[in-house]
């Protein structure tokens, strides 16, 4: 039977505090901090870093990777072919996008169970990611977080069981955006609710327990989405339901991360879990799904890994100006650089396995790796000169130390000063790059550093993403 | 292999104000710079048989030259980065070395203040912002690209960055004072050391002062037979050595490079130095115009050079052994700091000032009998670059 065989989430480092938005506006905090997505982050570097945390010790090949957002940065061009393409999945890799509802990612978890259950595909990573933007002053300036997660789905080695499911679909108009909105609308509160929110979710849950001749006594952890954390609490209180079992929203400390948010509560749920116990998870957006998950004796193993919550502490806080800056929500004052020229695509296609995944080479002649900072192709070793005597070598999952650095008040950045480095991995091979998610005192020759796919800047309509070093976790 | 030694002369070179011109067109920089060297050759623009234009953004095309009305000889564009001047001057020294021709003229310019910016356009990553590229190059400015110099050497020397800062300022203090005794540089003024620790941070640990100037300018240079020299002129100046010394990356992708030296003015000064004969540059050589585009390249070109042990620049310095008082004089015409650097100009601007000093012609700035002197540019940066040494000397 089809069930999770991995979780990997990821969170930006920087939050902003609510009481700093409502300073701004001279408004009410909700209180607690929001995550915000770095100035060189977005949706698709995001799902990567949850995709490569997903994939991190785990011995299954996916097969299959669908991502699910409200947010891909590009309206036509598949974010889940970016995003294999970066995590370095094979070709023959189905790619799949899931969006325009909230319940996208659980939409796609549905699709890749039922893919491995017949049989048609091995294992399918769904990763979900979304920065939505809630408009000034408003409540959801306050409730939205950026993040990302990934699950895979396969039927080997499963830490949790998809028991079972149960969806009901609902043409409600409470949260929407048009091709045309910046920021999301919505309606009256109570109307959300009492017509919408509340109604669906019980009828989805008393849906599931017909299906499957179950009680909320048969579960020992319920995960649910809801719009904020007025909303949660409204639902549990609605279905009286047992504050001990009800899972932590993370909206406190990191808002409402969209499509994401279902999975990073199921991955804190799953964390804390005994096998045989049993999760109630529901989504909801468009309609709602809900799913029962027993937990089986493998979760031993996920629960071995880096701790879900520690994943969720941010390390950074930002002011409200950096917030309007980084979301481009503000016109800054032009730079009087002259504009870069304009990239060139012949060229990002030939290199783009430097590009996805960091590639460079190693020389079989001499075994040194090697790569191009620049991403041009190298033909002849810098070390023996050996001509075209290469394999692939992958620098993206290597570890290093900041040989020399550079903090640059010129570059032109939206969160000066830029900083940069000279990085040695530790097993060989250097890369002189921008660095990011930097505590500029913190940054010291020898500092160990990973590799972070990011976005280094947009030029004429294209998203010009590539990796950056950060300080290692 | 015979190389350029005593083959070659220049005769006749002009230079002109480098500043801000922004009443001056590239082609009112050539000429004029281009008519003080025809004059001090005593020559005309119908003597020269063949010439190099060196510029980087300023020109495509040795059609650039076409203000001088040369009549139909062969000419052509080059650029070498931050070497582009004494690439220009190589190729007439190599053209009349040859025996192509007699006469050739090395021409650089350029005109930075058309950029629109303080500094150098486009990230300072080798072949980043070119048609062509795929721009995943790291976007920090050239500052920054020899700040890693900076961090390292202070790391590696043990040196406090407040001392560092403060040493790194006697450099700047020192080309200032330099500067301040030419009419023809960009900056006059004197600084003091405070002035230079305090000023704003460009790229810790360089600051604002550890920076050379944004500035418009050009440079010519009259190149004749060393046998025909002394038809032009009593005092030519000889060619003794001259080299362009181009890395590959080998400091961009290889971790054996330390980040306190730059492998291409090492190689690319002793090739010049066997090719000249010069066996203790600290000795032979009477005065140098290094590449002073941020302080700390000045400092580890003292070691690259040869003018100090490595890792003792730092006494050097402080004895002021490179300044005009010092045993070896170094950018005794302000250098970068003061004139600033268009690229195509720099290299013939430093070569304009070693002529002068030479023949005794630098004015307040005047050294006592210098008889060799060198100068040496290096473009790109820490990691890979364009190195050039040139050693011209006052006797054959």
């Amino acid at each position: 039977m089809a069930g999770i065989t991995s979780i990997g989430v990821y969170l930006p480092i920087y939050r902003l505090n609510r009481d700093e938005i409502a300073k701004v506006w001279t408004g009410r905090s909700a209180g607690g901090t929001k995550a915000v997505a770095g100035y060189d982050e977005d949706t698709i570097t995001m799902a990567v870093a949850a995709t490569l945390d997903c994939l991190v010790g785990s011995e299954a090949s996916p097969d299959g990777l669908s991502l699910a957002t409200t947010t891909a940065p590009y309206r036509e061009k598949q974010s889940a072919a970016i995003v294999a393409s970066v995590t370095d999945l094979p070709q023959e890799t189905r790619t799949a996008d899931f969006t325009n509802s909230l319940r996208a990612s659980t939409i796609a978890l549905k699709a890749a169970i039922d893919a491995v259950n017949a049989g048609s595909a091995r294992n399918v990573v769904v990763a979900a990611a979304d920065c939505r933007l809630g408009a000034a002053r408003g409540t959801m300036e306050q409730s939205l977080g950026d993040g990302a997660a990934a699950m895979m789905i396969g039927s080997d080695n499963v830490i949790a069981e998809i028991e079972g499911s149960y969806s009901i679909f609902n043409d409600f108009t409470d949260y929407w955006r048009t091709a045309d909105d910046t920021y999301i609308r919505t309606t009256e509160q109570r109307f959300i609710d009492e017509v919408g929110y509340l109604p669906t979710m019980q009828e989805v849950i008393s849906g599931l327990l017909d299906k499957y001749k179950l009680e909320m006594a048969d579960f020992s952890k319920i995960v649910y989405y809801a719009a904020d954390a007025r909303q949660h609490a409204a639902l549990a209180l609605r279905m009286k339901l047992d504050k001990e079992k009800v899972q932590d929203n993370f909206y406190q400390s990191v808002g409402n991360t969209g499509t994401a948010a279902p999975l990073l509560m199921l991955a804190a749920a799953l964390e804390k879990l005994k096998p045989d116990e049993r999760i109630l998870f529901v989504a909801y957006g468009d309609g709602a799904d809900a799913f029962i998950i027993k937990i089986t004796e493998n979760i031993q193993k996920f629960q071995n890994k880096s701790k879900i919550t520690d994943k969720l502490t941010g390390k950074i806080p930002i002011n409200y100006g950096q917030y309007l800056t980084w979301k481009d929500l503000v016109a800054m004052e032009a730079s009087t650089l002259p504009e870069r020229s304009a990239l060139s695509m012949p060229s990002r296609w030939r290199e783009r396995r430097v590009i996805a995944a960091l590639y460079g080479v190693r020389c079989k002649n001499c075994g040194t790796p090697q790569i191009n900072q620049i991403g041009q192709a190298i033909r002849v070793c810098v070390n023996c000169q050996a001509k075209d005597d290469f394999e692939p070598y992958k620098f993206s999952d290597k570890k290093g130390k900041l040989f020399s650095y550079a903090i640059d008040q010129l570059q032109p950045t939206q969160n000066p000063p830029g900083v940069n480095g000279v990085i040695d991995f530790d097993e060989g091979g250097r890369i002189i790059c921008e660095l990011t998610d930097c505590e500029l005192d913190k940054v010291a020759v020898g500092m160990p550093v990973e590799m972070t796919f990011r976005k280094m800047f947009y030029s004429r309509g294209i998203n010009n993403y590539f990796w950056k070093a950060k300080p290692a976790d | 292999m015979d190389g350029i030694r005593d083959k070659v002369a220049i005769v006749g070179m002009g230079c002109t104000k480098f500043g801000e011109r922004w009443d001056k067109g590239v082609e009112d920089l050539i000429v004029e710079a281009a008519y003080e060297a025809f004059d001090d050759a005593g020559i005309g623009p119908k003597d020269v048989q063949a010439a190099w234009i060196g510029t980087v953004f300023s020109g495509i095309s040795a059609i650039t030259l076409s203000p001088l009305q040369l009549p139909y000889i062969p000419m052509t564009r080059v650029e070498n980065m931050c070497a582009t001047g004494s690439e220009a001057l190589r190729g007439a020294c190599y053209a009349v070395a040859a025996g192509i021709c007699d006469i050739a003229l090395a021409v650089g310019v350029e005109k930075l203040k058309e950029s629109g910016t303080t500094g150098v356009k486009g990230p300072s990553v080798v072949g980043d912002n070119q048609e062509g590229s795929s721009g995943i190059g790291p976007g920090y400015s050239a500052p920054a690209s020899f700040a890693y110099l900076a961090t390292r050497y202070f790391h590696d020397y043990n040196i406090p960055p407040e001392e560092g800062k403060r040493l790194l300022a006697q450099i700047a203090v020192k080309n200032h004072h330099n500067g301040s005794l030419n009419p023809k540089a960009h900056f006059q003024n004197e600084l003091t050391i405070e002035q230079v620790v305090n000023a704003p941070i460009i790229a810790w640990p360089l600051g604002l002062f550890d920076c050379c100037g944004v500035s418009d300018g050009a440079s010519v240079a009259v190149v004749t037979r060393a046998d025909m020299a002394k038809n032009f002129r009593d005092d030519p100046i000889y060619v003794k050595g001259m080299q362009i010394t181009v890395g590959a990356r080998q400091g961009a992708m290889e971790q054996s490079y330390d980040f306190v030296h730059i492998e291409e003015n090492v190689i690319g000064s002793g090739r010049a130095y066997a090719e000249a004969g010069v066996k203790d540059p600290r000795k032979d050589i009477s005065c140098a115009e290094v590449h002073d585009c941020f302080s700390i390249h000045e400092m580890i070109v003292y070691e690259d050079l040869g003018f100090s042990k490595r890792g003792r620049a730092r006494e050097d310095i402080e004895a002021g052994s490179f300044t005009l008082e010092g045993d070896l004089p170094v950018n005794t015409d302000g250098g970068l700091k003061c004139f600033g650097h268009p690229l195509g100009a720099s290299g013939l601007r430093m070569m304009y000032e070693v002529y002068k000093q030479l023949q005794g012609k630098a004015g307040p700035r005047q050294l006592k009998n210098p008889h060799l002197g060198l100068t040496h540019n290096l473009g790109g940066n820490a990691g890979t670059g364009v190195c050039s040494c040139i050693i011209v000397g006052n006797e054959k």
